[in-house]
Parts: structure tokens; sequence; C-alpha cells
């Protein structure tokens, strides 16, 4: 309980003082999860819908493909990626490793199949006649799937929310890929990580609570936009 | 050869198993034809192959005197509209839910919108205009879903038991509406119903479906004879 305390008022502490350290990491922090959020949505959103609105062979398992994908672990992707991006790996010439780009990387590949997972759920729990209707309406291609997006917009925040929740919140991939170098790719995370391993329990609680502060507005606003919904 | 619509030949296998068999149907200009039969007798999906939303297994469907196919689908279905048994409305504004299919239509948003407000008044529910579809009644709904397919000003409108979902008065005032609103415009329908007492309402010809088949193809009186149109004054929900 005193470390929590105390750990509040380290975080009040450097957040008034505006700790160019800390900043540093918050910025760097909102920076990679937040283009790699992008990169999921921009890949998954399409994907997802894809799969819901189209039948081809092999569907059934590329679906269950996503949805397994869903729940990779951070750390295993964090590997993954780490032996592609080494020097003598597949990706090696890149010079990745050890870079934000690295961890975008890392993060969007773990942040896609939960985007795509819940775009494709969110669609396909739309009434079907819903879509009859639409295609009534004398809609083209393009005009169907945007009125069924909107349509379904409440389950893709949902999808968006989700998936910046995870890659905000993961430490293994960045950890692995980024090697939390102070100054270059150190994130809340892996911060909070080395500062307990160091004992300095105040700043890793200081550090806890401060991603706890962005996550929250973030996804708050959101929310936000998803409960608000007004035709765009 | 006046036929505005027309299928021939027209059979729909699901699952293995033939769901539409239908040799011949012709509906004329101006014609109001009940489709009438059990339930699971085909008839939705009857409608929705002659509105081009379902593909029949084999069989032509003529529209306007154009065989419907690939390359004109979407034209055609520019020309008609339907109205589902559950309202199936956008989750946005009444007024909304008529224009944007008019928008999709490339109706230009000046005239969309005096036709939105033109229909919503017709239906009585331009007070509603701005209210979200999601908090409507279920006659608001229907009311709704009626005035976007007018709105649409289509040729041939299809309707798929659009009373069905609603209580006694709300569903007599809509067919005493609708039996006007059609009567005054001449506008070619086709309306499925499992309830034959809804049919004197605004139908002057029934086909009869069965099993997938038309089993007869007549005027009201000739397939019902007369006392149907007196029953008109006491179907057994209307005391
Ligand atoms: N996609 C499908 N796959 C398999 N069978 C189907 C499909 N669509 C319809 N059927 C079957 O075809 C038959 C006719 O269905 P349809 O919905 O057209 O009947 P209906 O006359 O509209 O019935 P209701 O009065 O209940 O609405 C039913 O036996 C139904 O189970
Ligand atoms: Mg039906």
């Amino acid at each position: 309980m005193e470390v929590i305390l105390a750990g509040l008022a380290e975080a009040v502490r450097l957040l008034i003082t505006g700790d160019p350290d800390v900043v540093d990491i918050t910025l760097r922090t909102m920076q990679v999860s937040g283009i790699s959020t992008l990169i999921s949505v921009v890949i998954g959103i399409p994907f997802g819908t894809y799969l819901a609105l189209t039948k081809f062979l092999g569907r059934g398992f590329v679906v269950s493909s996503v949805n397994f994908a869903m729940g990779l672990p951070p750390v295993v992707v964090g590997l993954i990626a780490w032996l592609m991006l080494a020097r003598n790996g597949p990706l090696g010439a890149l010079g990745l490793l050890y870079s934000p780009t690295a961890m975008i990387l890392a993060q969007a590949v773990i942040a896609s199949p939960i985007v795509a997972g819940f775009t494709l759920a969110a669609v396909q729990s739309m009434n079907p006649k819903l879509g009859l209707q639409i295609l009534s309406f004398g809609s083209n291609r393009c005009q169907y799937i945007l009125l069924l997006l909107w349509e379904s917009r409440l389950g893709i925040l949902a999808a968006i929310i989700a998936g910046f929740g995870r890659v905000i919140a993961e430490v293994g991939a960045s950890m692995m890929v980024g090697g939390n170098i102070r100054g270059y790719t150190r994130v809340l995370t892996t911060a909070t990580v080395l500062e307990v391993s160091k004992g300095q329990l105040e700043l890793a609680t200081a550090l806890g609570i401060i991603l706890l502060l962005l996550t929250f507005p973030i996804t708050a606003a959101l929310s936000y936009i998803q409960q608000r919904g007004k035709m765009p | 050869m006046n036929s505005i619509l027309s299928a021939r030949d027209l059979t729909m296998v699901r699952d293995g198993k033939q769901i539409l068999d239908i040799g011949e149907l012709n509906v004329d200009q101006g014609e109001v034809v009940a489709v009438v039969g059990p339930n699971g007798a085909g008839k939705s999906s009857l409608l929705l192959t002659l509105a081009l939303l379902e593909k029949a297994t084999s069989g032509t469907i003529r529209l306007f005197g154009e065989i419907a196919g690939n390359g004109n689908l979407l034209a055609l279905r520019r020309r008609i509209a339907l109205v589902f048994q559950d309202a199936l409305l956008l989750d946005t504004t009444v007024k909304r839910n008529v224009t944007v299919p008019m928008r999709i239509r490339g109706i230009p948003p000046q005239e969309a919108n005096t036709r939105a407000d033109k229909w919503l008044n017709q239906f009585g529910i331009a007070e509603l205009s701005s209210r979200r579809a999601r908090h409507l009644s279920g006659g608001e709904a229907q009311r709704t879903s009626l005035a976007r397919a007018f709105a649409l000003e289509p040729e041939i409108l299809f309707l798929d038991e659009p009373f069905s979902a609603l209580d006694y008065p709300t569903r007599k005032s809509l067919l005493l509406e609708l039996g006007q609103i059609l009567k005054q415009m001449r506008l070619t329908t086709v309306f499925v119903t499992h309830d034959y007492t809804e049919i004197p309402y605004f139908s002057e010809n029934v086909a009869v479906l069965y099993n997938g088949r038309i089993i007869r193809r007549g005027s009201v009186r000739e397939i019902f004879g007369d006392e149907i149109l007196e029953r008109k004054i006491c179907v057994p929900w209307d005391m």
C-alpha cells in the first residue's frame, strides 16, 4: 500500500515537473502503439469484412486461424520477429532489430488479428436480411459494404479499442525486438519492468499509473465516439 | 405481352431441396397481386428472386421487358423497392433512413429531401423525422420502411408480409392507408402474405403458392369466392 501511495506521489511529481525521461517514454509509447494500431486497422478491418462477406474454399480454416491469432502471446510474436530481424535472419539486412520500427511491426502483428477477428464477428452478427434490404436500395458493392460497416460500427470500434488496449499493454514483444534502449526504444511497459527489476518500486508504480492515465482517456475517447454514433 | 414482370421456368434448389418451381408468372403493369400460401411454401424465396436479390437455380426473369442478368442487375434493382416483415432500418434518424436509399440511387439531396418529407407526411410520421430509428415502435418503424420504399418511386413494389409483425389496430390502419395509396397510384405491386384476410384490402388478383408451385392464379373473387370480399368487414380480428 505504501509503495502504491508513494508511486502515486512520484507519478504526480514526474508529471508536474515534466521529467524529460518520462515525457520521452510516454510520447514514444503513444507513437509506437498508435501507429501499430493504425496499421492493424488498415489491415484488420478490410480483412475481417472480407471474411465476413465472402465464401471461398478454405474460409473456415482462415477464420479459425484468425481466431487463434487473436490470442498470440506477445512474447512468441516477439521471439519470431526477433529471429526474422536478427542480423543473420531472413530480414536481417533491413537492420531493424532494436528499433521503434521493429516494435511497431511486432505490435501490428499482435493487433491485426484482434481487429480482424472482432470486425468479422461484428459484420457477421448483422441480420442477413438487413444486407438484402441494403442491396434492394440498389447499392453497388462499395455502398453496400460502407452501409454494413456503418451498421456494425459499435463492434468495429470495439475491435479498435481491443487492438489498441492489447498493444499498449504488451511488454514481451517490445522488450525483445526493441531492447528497451533508453531514449530510443524504451516504452512505459518495458520501463516499468526495468524499474521493478532494479528495485525502484515507486518509479515503477509511477510509470504504471502513467500508463493507466494514458490508456484511459484514449479508450474513453474511442468509447465516446462509439456511443455517440452520428451518421458520417 | 404488357407484363412488366415475368418469370419463366424458374427453379430454385437449396440444400438439395427444390423450393421453387414456377412454370410461368406474369404481372401486368398496374396490377396488385397477392401471393398467398402456407409457411414454407416459398413465398419469400419467390419474392426475393423476382426482386433480383436472390439467384434462381434456373429460369429467366424479365423486368420492364429486359431479361435480368449480371449486366443490368443494379440498374433494374434501382427501379423497384422492397418492404420486409421487419422494418430493417439503418441505425440513424427516420429522415435519413428515407433519404439514404434515394442518395444511393443518385437522386440529388434536395429532391430526396422533398420526397422524404412528402412520404413521411403521407404515412403520418412527419413529426418523427429526426427521431432515431431504434426508438420507434413497430408500427412507426414499418411506416418508415413504407415511406422509404415509396420515396424511391419504384415501378414495382414488393411487399413480404409487411404487416404480420404488427398488432391489430396498426395493421388495420396501415392496410387501409396502403390500399388507398396503391389504388391512387396504380403502382404494380407483388404482395406476399400468409393471411388471406389481408388480401381484399388492396389486391385484385391472387397467386396461390404451394410447395414452391403456383397452383392457382386469378382474381380474388375467382380464387376465394364472394365470401372473402364480405369477410373484409368481419375478419376474426376485425371486431
Ligand atoms: N437458403 C436456404 N437454404 C435452405 N433452405 C431454404 C433456404 N431458404 C429457404 N429455404 C427453404 O425453402 C422453403 C421456402 O422458404 P420461404 O422462406 O420462401 O417460405 P415462405 O413461404 O416465405 O414461408 P413463411 O410464410 O414462413 O415466410 C422452406 O422450407 C425453407 O426452409
Ligand atoms: Mg416468408
